[in-house]
């Protein structure tokens, strides 16, 4: 909380304290909430992104990636051996038709995912491909296939030990299975890291969940109507978004509930047309990936750089490990807590190896990125940060030019994707702060009411800073759940191991089986 | 052997009259029993904010009540006052494919419903819930105008 105090204070001081406006003269609004911002979340984010030392190798990419591998293995590759049983669940075969009303394992996921799949696949993964190269796609991928480990583990957590109140209404996630996990175990201490989880994710909800999603819209909707002052569509987006979360107005949310889908299957449908469009070139972008992975081909850091890259975008897109898919799975209804973590693996399966590819795939295929002829290796921009591109673009643009390079009026139908995607990104996340908010606060009308009014008053930072101080704090917010939530898992993934012992001798022995529909 | 007819509710006054003609029916089989009841419509496939689903719970449960206060009791109620053996259901789900489960679940012999009144779009498109139940039903189904 001192963190938000501190930038609130700031942000005040640097707009309303004439002496400084006037110091400032020559700076637009936006460029001082952008040097303001950039300065007091630059300690958070050198931390959570402190190199190994003695490498470039950022300590935090190695302890997500880590966790995936050891969940992997510790579940014996329970994302390949239950992967067809998800599919089943996710279909209904085992729902007890007398549950019919209640949250279905489809929802649970549904729901999820549509906090999950966004700017994060469109625009994330063209930084990623933008610094590291198409190399970092295979990075991505790999983490995407552990990281449905890692889901696994925490969302069977997440409904294990999740709240039900009297009035029938639930409330689970990390903070509920820390601090009840470690109770069971004879732990000490899950308490206090349940609180830590807590101040991280409402950290996390206004950084990746919300100013970063408000920044790339602006970019998105500016690049198309022309540049304007960021503040001005951070305001807009205030004012939808608060008219949903305090309003209560539903109507706004469903419809975008029912359109963000839709536009997930027009985003991977334009992406398959773009790849059959030039599917004598798909050979040669699996070369890049392939070949660029382990090279480098030439990109700032090396293969190195695609590897840090491909991994951290990964972790970004899906969440894997963060803890926030917990908060959004542990409304199912089900038995068996265990069944929503087979469901849930399949989040960044969709999320990761299949949307975040197709974006890394039309990228690579429309050859916005600059190769030198000569030696057939990447050129680097002036800056030598990332990968030359042929309009100069990064994030989303970048998107936005490979897939406007194959179908001219694409861009426009991103723009309107990009704009529904953030929207309902921050939706789904001020849900998560909102939780954690509740469970550190209490909960009630005016508790609530706080949370989501700094919800919204970020939306506006957001969409006015630049992209690289947002993108930097958004990362370092959301990996600082993740700090806390692995560290947790590592001691409650017995309880999760005993939950599948027993599900899968069920499951052979035919005790749980198939319900007739 | 006891008769047993299913009756559909739509909470509509057309259900009245579907209740009135299961009644007329029972009175002529005599040894007869009616189970009324009345689907919420609902699919497990449907798109939810994740405090919706937070409440889900709660707000079946009050579906339920408040379907079983308003339609089916009274419907019940008003055949055991005209000495009729009858039970109610809520249930969530498509209602041609609840009516039918339930009609094969009990044995009924017949299910009435009355000729629903919803149109437009999605009536072209997938069929009322009336149609789809004449069309797919394994007992008779009687439509009451």
């Amino acid at each position: 909380m001192n963190f938000i105090q501190k930038l609130m204070l700031s942000l005040i001081a640097a707009t309303a304290v004439p002496g400084i406006a006037q110091a400032q003269e020559a700076m637009t609004l936006d460029q001082q909430v952008n040097q303001v911002f950039a300065a007091v979340t630059g300690p958070f984010v050198s931390l959570i992104f402190a190199p190994i030392p003695s490498t470039s190798f950022p300590w935090i990419v190695m302890w997500l990636v880590v966790a995936a591998t050891i969940f992997t293995l510790y579940f014996s590759f329970v994302q390949f051996r239950f992967f067809g049983h998800a599919i089943s669940l996710v279909k209904g075969d085992y729902s007890d038709p007398n549950d019919a009303g209640e949250v279905s394992h489809f929802q649970a996921l549904a729901t999820a995912l549509s906090g999950t799949v966004g700017l994060g696949n469109i625009a994330g993964v063209a930084v990623a491909v933008g610094i590291g190269g198409p190399g970092a796609t295979f990075w991505m991928i790999l983490a995407g296939l552990l990281g449905m480990a890692s889901k696994f583990t925490e969302c069977t957590l997440g409904v294990k030990y999740r709240n039900e109140y009297e009035d029938g209404t639930v409330s689970g996630g990390p903070m509920y299975y820390i601090s009840k996990g470690f109770k069971e175990l004879g732990l000490p201490g899950g308490k206090f890291l349940a609180v830590v989880f807590s101040i991280f994710c409402i950290l996390g909800a206004l950084g990746g969940g919300n100013m970063f999603q408000a920044n790339q819209a602006h970019a998105q909707i500016s690049g198309i109507v022309g540049d304007y002052p960021g503040w001005i569509t951070g305001i807009v987006f205030a004012v939808v978004v608060f008219s949903v979360i305090v309003g209560g107005i539903k109507s706004i949310a469903n419809v975008t509930e029912k359109v963000v889908p839709f536009m997930g299957l027009l985003y991977v449908g334009a992406a398959l047309i773009i790849l059959l469009i030039n599917y004598d070139k798909i050979g040669w972008a699996f070369g890049q990936i392939f070949g660029g992975a382990f090279t480098g081909l030439g990109v700032a850091g090396g293969f190195v750089g695609a590897l840090i890259q491909g991994f951290k975008r990964a972790a970004f897109s899906n969440e894997a490990g963060v803890g926030s898919a917990a908060i959004a799975h542990s409304a199912v209804r089900t038995k068996e807590p265990i069944t929503e973590g087979f469901v849930s693996l399949l989040e960044p399966l969709i999320d990761t190896v299949v949307i975040c590819t197709m974006t890394a795939l039309v990228i690579t295929i429309s050859q916005q990125l600059i190769v030198d002829p000569a030696t057939g290796l990447y050129v680097l921009n002036e800056a030598g940060s990332s990968i030359a591109t042929v309009g100069d673009v990064s994030g989303v643009a970048l998107t936005s030019a490979a897939f406007g390079s194959a179908i001219s009026w694409f861009p426009y139908v991103l723009a309107i994707a990009v704009i529904l995607f953030a929207f309902s990104t921050m939706i789904s996340w001020s849900y998560y702060g909102l939780k954690s908010w509740t469970y550190l606060f209490g909960e009630g009308k005016n508790s609530e009411l706080t949370f989501k009014s700094i919800f919204c008053v970020f939306i506006v930072i957001g969409a006015a800073a630049n992209l690289g101080p947002v993108i930097d704090f958004s990362d370092a917010a959301i990996f600082a759940m993740a700090v806390v939530n692995i560290f947790c898992l590592y001691f409650l993934m017995k309880l999760v191991k005993k939950e599948l012992i027993s599900y899968a001798s069920r499951l052979q022995s035919g005790e749980i089986r198939k319900f007739k529909h | 052997m006891t008769t047993k007819l299913i009756v559909g509710l739509d909470g509509h006054g057309s259900g009245e009259r579907a209740v009135a003609h299961a009644k007329k029916l029972a009175e002529l089989i005599g040894d007869c029993e009616l189970v009324v009841v009345y689907v919420v419509e609902w699919s497990p496939y449907s798109f939810q904010t994740a405090e919706e689903n937070a409440q889900r719970h709660k707000r079946r449960e009050e579906e339920i009540s408040t379907a079983m206060s308003r339609v089916v009791d009274p419907a019940v109620k008003s055949l055991h006052e005209a000495g009729i053996k009858a039970t109610g259901r809520v249930r969530h789900g498509d209602v041609a494919s609840i009516l039918m489960d339930i009609s094969e679940e009990e044995g009924a012999a017949q299910i009435i419903v009355s000729r629903s009144s919803e149109g437009g779009f999605a009536k072209r498109l997938f069929g009322s819930a009336t149609s789809n139940l004449v069309m797919h039903a394994k007992v008779p189904v009687t439509v009451v105008s």
